[in-house]
């Protein structure tokens, strides 16, 4: 099948480049369930490691379990009406504004951060609450709920359904209900995994906003690394692991499929 | 209420939320890096002092073999598998994007595990090799994080590049390479240009990765981080972010308007 030279140099490439991705995941899947991974796997398997990290991070686990619920409900309030309304006003300002809350998606998460920082770092109250990460998760996070819905709601005759609906008397909010929300759907459910997925592995602006006592996975991984031996760090690797994989997968499916619909 | 009160109104909780937590905290940073002790000065300083200019052009350099090596290797293997169906081709294809989310400090640890004191090349070669910390382990890394962001954007190219194209040319008797110079690369080009960007950008600001590896290297984010927690710098802390922010958007704003994508920036 692979005859040609130039395909099987194809192939040489492709497969090493699919090794140099999978091979260190599968060593710290590996580590984290090794007694000892200096000795090696011979020195047997053990699900020690994943207890202990169970005991020394359950907290940082939920905390991010929280933080992308949260994160997930407020995008939702702010980010559905938001794409309604710049569907039903195309036009320059809209253009401007979308471009505008998307600079998240430019910006280095550690330039936000140092923003947030000086303009909120004083505030106290704030400043050492879970709601200051959760400002920065919402913030990196809204541009994709909003684009994810909007790609979906600029697909269709919104003008046309909305018309035939208020000529039966239907109120705005009828509306809104009743045609935008079900229609939007598929875009709604695309934009809510990927919203979820992207605040649990968010790291960049949580490192800057967090406090010692409000550790998010992410931060709390890069401090087993820094400070524990491998085998914990490999562990806590593999319990993330175990959580993103599966809604990585799931955010794929449903954005390929929003993606077909709104095409 | 009205149709155009309600549609306002539906706008007004974005508005709200990005003026209080965009545009005031923003332009708040933008103020702190010029009300420093150098004032407009500090923006100089960056290619004046010779620490900055430094990060600057070793972060520039790191950016650029990362953009090129992400290129080869995903243009690569997108055309390979978008032009062949194969059993397993699907396996291949997932293990090539799913590292998309990936945090940058989760990629950092996974180069340690490849190039660290007790990582997998030090175990199976003579002698001592680790690299984990060096700049090659910085590079690997974010290699790690741009090959599926370039793959997917490829990809997307190739599958809208007419395959008739290539096998008139093969049979008007051109040779693979010339196959490859004269017919893929110009077709790809918009979206090759565009991932590259993208790729670039995303290592520019690459925080995550560097905070695990980058220990001992100066590159921008490192910088901007240790100015701030350790130097207590602000102003220069600020005045970086800036540069490199307007960098990252610009680069993108570019990818966008060449191809219609953005993956999120990140690492």
């Amino acid at each position: 099948m692979f005859k040609s030279k130039t395909k099987l140099l194809q192939l040489t490439v492709t497969l090493t480049a699919c090794a140099f991705l999978l091979i260190p995941t599968l060593m710290s899947v590996l580590a984290g369930i090794t007694v000892n991974y200096f000795k090696g796997v011979s020195s047997g398997l053990t699900f020690k490691w994943v207890l202990n990290v169970w005991e020394l991070y359950a907290d940082s686990i939920f905390l991010s379990l929280w933080l992308a619920i949260a994160c997930l409900i407020v995008t939702l309030i702010i980010g559905l009406p938001a794409a309604y309304g710049l569907a039903r006003h195309p036009g320059w300002l809209s253009r401007l504004l979308e471009e505008f809350i998307s600079l998240p998606l430019a910006v280095p998460g550690l330039a936000l951060a140092l923003a947030l920082l000086q303009l909120y770092g004083t505030l106290n109250g704030f400043r050492t609450s879970w709601t200051f990460i959760l400002v920065g998760h919402v913030l990196y996070t809204l541009p994709f709920m909003v684009r994810s819905i909007l790609a979906v709601l600029a697909a269709m005759d919104l003008k046309t359904l909305e018309e035939g609906a208020a000529s039966l008397g239907a109120s705005p909010w009828q509306r809104f209900r009743d045609i935008v929300v079900p229609n939007a759907m598929p875009g709604i459910l695309a934009g809510a995994l990927t919203v979820v997925t992207l605040s649990i592995g968010e790291f960049n602006l949580t490192w800057m906003l967090h406090t010692p006592y409000l550790k998010t996975l992410p931060v709390g991984l890069a401090d087993s690394y820094a400070s524990m031996r491998l085998e914990i760090a490999s562990a806590y690797t593999l319990v993330f692991f175990i959580l993103i994989v599966p809604l990585l997968m799931a955010m794929q499916w449903a954005s390929a499929r929003a993606q077909r619909i709104s095409q | 209420m009205t149709n155009k009160t309600f549609v306002l109104t539906c706008l007004t909780p974005l508005l709200i939320f990005s003026l209080a937590f965009l545009a005031f905290p923003l332009v708040r940073l933008f103020l702190s890096s010029v009300e420093g002790d150098s004032g407009w000065a500090v923006y100089l300083d960056i290619i004046r002092k010779p620490r900055y200019l430094n990060t600057l052009v070793l972060t520039v350099l790191v950016s650029l073999a990362t953009t090129f090596a992400a290129l080869a290797v995903s243009t690569t293997a997108g055309m390979f598998l978008s032009r062949n169906k194969f059993r397993g081709r699907n396996i291949l294809l997932s293990i090539l994007t799913l590292p998309l989310a990936f945090p940058g400090v989760v990629i950092g640890f996974l180069i340690i595990l490849l190039g660290g004191r007790q990582g997998l090349i030090n175990q199976i070669t003579p002698g001592h090799v680790v690299f984990a910390y060096s700049v090659i382990g910085l590079f690997l890394g974010y290699l790690y994080f741009s090959i599926p962001r370039v793959l997917l954007t490829v990809m997307a190219a190739a599958e809208k590049l007419d395959p008739a194209l290539e096998e008139a040319a093969r049979t008007l008797g051109a040779n693979p390479l010339r196959v490859v110079i004269d017919v893929i690369l110009p077709g790809l080009m918009p979206s090759l240009i565009a991932s590259g960007a993208i790729a670039f950008a995303t290592a520019m600001g690459a925080f995550g990765t560097a905070f695990t590896l980058a220990t001992n290297i100066d590159v921008i984010p490192m910088v901007i981080y240790t100015e701030f927690t350790l130097s207590a710098n602000i102003a220069m802390a600020a005045a970086l972010s800036i540069v490199l922010g307007v960098v990252t958007w610009i680069l993108l704003l570019i990818a966008r308007s060449l191809s219609g994508t953005t993956v999120a920036a990140g690492g």
